[in-house]
């Protein structure tokens, strides 16, 4: 590959040396590239090519059936709520829960009174387990006693039944993520807030700037790079937070809670048929992938990093 | 049992384990130890877990060659998910209480051995004779026995009896009949305004509806499914007219909520007299018992053309990847948990139906029963119990149902139309087992 250099010894230095670093970075990257491959790439790929099968019964082998699955899908009527569903959840729950971090992160930076309180408080949601969370929830909805159903009787108003209509069921769970999430992205935009120096806030009141201007001037575009990292895991957290679904509602009433990885469970491991699942993921994978793409390759470049 | 290969078998592994090992005690006495993986349905620990513990323990007593090892292995879906995976790998528990309308499920993945292989002296098929007829309708296909009952249930009817007071009703007669239903209902439910401070009726249709809606078409005379598991009638006029009824309850004669009604907090509404009437398992007969703060009834549900209800709950598996040693201890514990006596106790002890006639001639069930005589009310409508739905590919066909119905009693579908599109996904998906 390379030409013969004028002095060998020489040559057989360089040579060793950089089989060296080769030898250590192959050393350093290899473990967590084993892991990698292990779990994540080889499963996806299995995946992929488990997607083109039909299911195995003891009776009946799995044998190639190519898109046969994919096609399922198409005509599958409660794929395409699961798409829906999933579209609208991830519509109420990145936004909300970024706006609602990034507000309770600029207050609780500020010097207020008990302020190691409030933050404990915004945070304590997510050390919560989910499950323990859609528990309380669940009380919370509980038609004609339910928390939310005492309050609204205070003005005379006769609540909904949240989790039992198809009109209300999204909407009640979409809250629970957001209440859930906002409390841990918080944590990121708060690290990134004392890092931005004291210095620019002073100059900021000098010159006679507005609280809101000094937000939208300084703080915010300091931000971005936290904002793309919190955006990035709460597009994964649109896809990913199902625990709730199903202790509240086990995607019920008539599919109108069903997100599309609680269908791939349903599908996997409650009908057993593990290809239309595979093929479910598949799609899964792809949007993911197709996000990811969009997040990193376009909205990355728009972000100022110091 | 006096399997040959078996003894000899046994035998020999227990000479093998003697010479490796100089603390076992002289060769003849030596049997090899037989250890039963056992998963059981039970999401946390308590009184349940003490119980089966305890039985573990007793049966150990009795056969120092056998040990049953519980896991708790969560909800009847988790349990069956890692049963079916634990199969998929190859080491199974030997046996597993799992829903007695899995049966199709696990025979269709070749899980499970039939009990017909261990059922051989006369005391054996005694035994089988034993249990209720209507229990054995969800654990019997192709002419073999494939579960053994175990925690089994039906729905029947809670009553307050302090608001049927309050309504000037007869505290001590539930309705009979559908007609009756309603007309009780409509006078136990209060108003106030456009709010409704108490329901007259509740019936949870969350998770699992199919379960409960299925004893309105038993009572509306129509049957669910074939006994082969291969074709469903979700569209047949007596199943659209118990659908109907369900629905006219919340929204044409307004004394049941709208909308899907949760499972898991009807009981409580019945403790918040938020509802006065509730149809739920008899497996809550001990909760209700200890939480109701009210005198409370337990009835048989009322009938429209007539009585029914459908069974549920739990049966025994013998699994097919284990071992012929390991599926004969199992099969010998699960002969010693079923015994009159033990299926009495865990009936008193939990409020599931004891399985099995004799159970109820035990002076420990007599004595409860003379005490609580709410406990036998389960038992006396099991002659008109019907098997639950059950069918091949068991959760999606059932799940095809339970759309239907959430959509019907949503409003976002008529009756009619809910049950033609049930139907139609069922038959798809049924249509190549026949």
């Amino acid at each position: 590959m390379k030409r013969p250099p004028a002095n060998p010894a020489v040559s057989r230095l360089q040579y060793r040396t950089q089989t060296r670093t080769w030898i250590h970075a192959w050393l350093m990257l290899g473990p967590s590239l084993a892991l990698l491959i292990l779990f994540t790439h080889w499963p996806a790929v299995n995946t992929l090519i488990d997607s083109l099968y039909s299911t195995p019964r003891p009776r009946r082998p799995a044998r190639f059936v190519g898109p046969a699955n994919f096609e399922q899908m198409m005509a599958d009527p409660i794929f395409w709520q699961a798409m829906w569903n999933n579209l609208w959840f991830a519509l109420g729950t990145i936004p909300t829960s970024i706006a609602l971090a990034l507000l309770m992160a600029v207050w609780v930076n500020d010097r207020i009174a008990g302020r190691t309180l409030v933050r404990m408080a915004y945070f304590t949601p997510t050390v919560l387990p989910m499950i323990a969370v859609a528990n309380i929830w669940l009380f919370f909805y509980t038609p004609q006693y339910g928390l939310l159903a005492q309050i609204l009787g205070v003005f005379g108003i006769t609540g909904p039944n949240w989790l039992g209509s198809n009109e209300t069921a999204l909407f009640a769970v979409t809250v629970v993520a957001v209440w859930k999430e906002a409390g841990f992205f918080m944590i990121f935009y708060l690290a990134a807030l004392q890092t931005i120096s004291p210095s620019l806030a002073e100059a900021a009141a000098l010159e006679g700037a507005s609280r809101w201007t000094y937000f939208r001037r300084i703080q915010f575009p300091l931000l971005m790079p936290t904002t793309l990292f919190v955006l990035v895991n709460a597009v994964i957290g649109a896809f990913r937070t199902i625990d709730h679904i199903f202790v509240m509602t086990r995607g019920g009433p008539d599919n109108a809670t069903a997100l599309l990885l609680f269908y791939i469970y349903q599908v996997g491991f409650s009908f057993w048929d593990t290809t239309y699942a595979a093929a479910l993921t598949v799609v899964l994978l792809v949007l993911l992938g197709l996000l990811a793409l969009i997040q990193y390759g376009v909205l990355e470049r728009r972000v100022h990093y110091r | 049992m006096s399997n040959r290969i078996d003894r000899r078998t046994l035998l020999k592994a227990g000479s093998a384990l003697a010479a490796s090992s100089p603390f076992l005690a002289a060769p003849a006495l030596a049997q090899a130890k037989v250890e039963v993986s056992f998963f059981y349905p039970v999401a946390v620990g308590g009184p349940i877990t003490r119980l089966i513990d305890t039985y573990a323990a007793d049966f150990a007593k009795e056969n120092p060659a056998i040990t049953v090892k519980p896991i708790y292995a969560g909800t009847y879906q988790e349990t069956i998910v890692k049963a079916i995976t634990a199969h998929k790998s190859g080491t199974p528990p030997v046996t597993s209480v799992l829903l007695s309308t899995d049966m199709f499920t696990l025979i269709d993945e070749d899980a499970i051995v039939p009990f017909d292989d261990f059922i051989k002296t006369d005391a054996d098929k005694a035994w089988l004779a034993s249990f209720f007829p209507s229990f054995m309708e969800n654990s019997q296909t192709g002419g073999k026995t494939w579960g053994i009952p175990f925690q089994r249930s039906t729905i029947v009817l809670y009553w307050n009896k302090e608001l049927f007071k309050e309504a000037g009703l007869d505290p001590e007669k539930p309705p009979q009949t559908w007609a009756e239903q309603v007309a009780f209902a409509e006078k136990l439910t209060k108003r106030d305004g456009a709010n409704t401070t108490q329901w007259g009726l509740q019936i949870p249709s969350s998770g699992f509806p199919y379960w409960l809606f299925q004893a309105l078409a038993i009572q509306a005379d129509a049957v669910l499914m074939n006994k082969e598991g291969n074709r469903t009638a979700y569209d047949a006029p007596g199943v659209i007219e118990a659908l109907q009824y369900w629905v006219d309850l919340s929204r044409k004669h307004r004394v049941h909520p709208t909308g899907i009604v949760e499972w898991g907090t009807t009981p409580r509404d019945f403790f918040e007299k938020k509802c006065a009437m509730m149809w739920t398992t008899t497996g809550n007969l001990t909760n209700v018992r200890t939480n109701a703060k009210f005198p409370f009834g337990v009835g048989m549900l009322a009938a429209g053309k007539r009585r029914g209800s459908p069974t549920g709950g739990g049966n025994f598996y013998l699994s097919k990847k284990a071992s012929r040693a390991e599926q004969e201890a199992a099969f010998k514990f699960i002969q010693w948990i079923t015994s009159p006596e033990r299926a009495a106790k865990w009936g008193i002890d939990t409020g599931y139906v004891a399985v099995r006639k004799d159970a109820f001639d035990t002076p420990a069930m007599k004595e409860y029963v003379a005490g609580f005589p709410a406990a036998a009310v389960a038992r006396d409508q099991l002659q008109y119990a019907v098997a639950e739905l059950s069918t091949h590919e068991n959760q999606r066909v059932t799940k095809a149902l339970n759309d239907g119905l959430q959509a019907a009693l949503n409003g976002t579908k008529t009756p009619e139309a809910a049950m033609k599109d049930s139907q139609a996904e069922a038959e798809r998906i049924l249509r190549s087992y026949r």
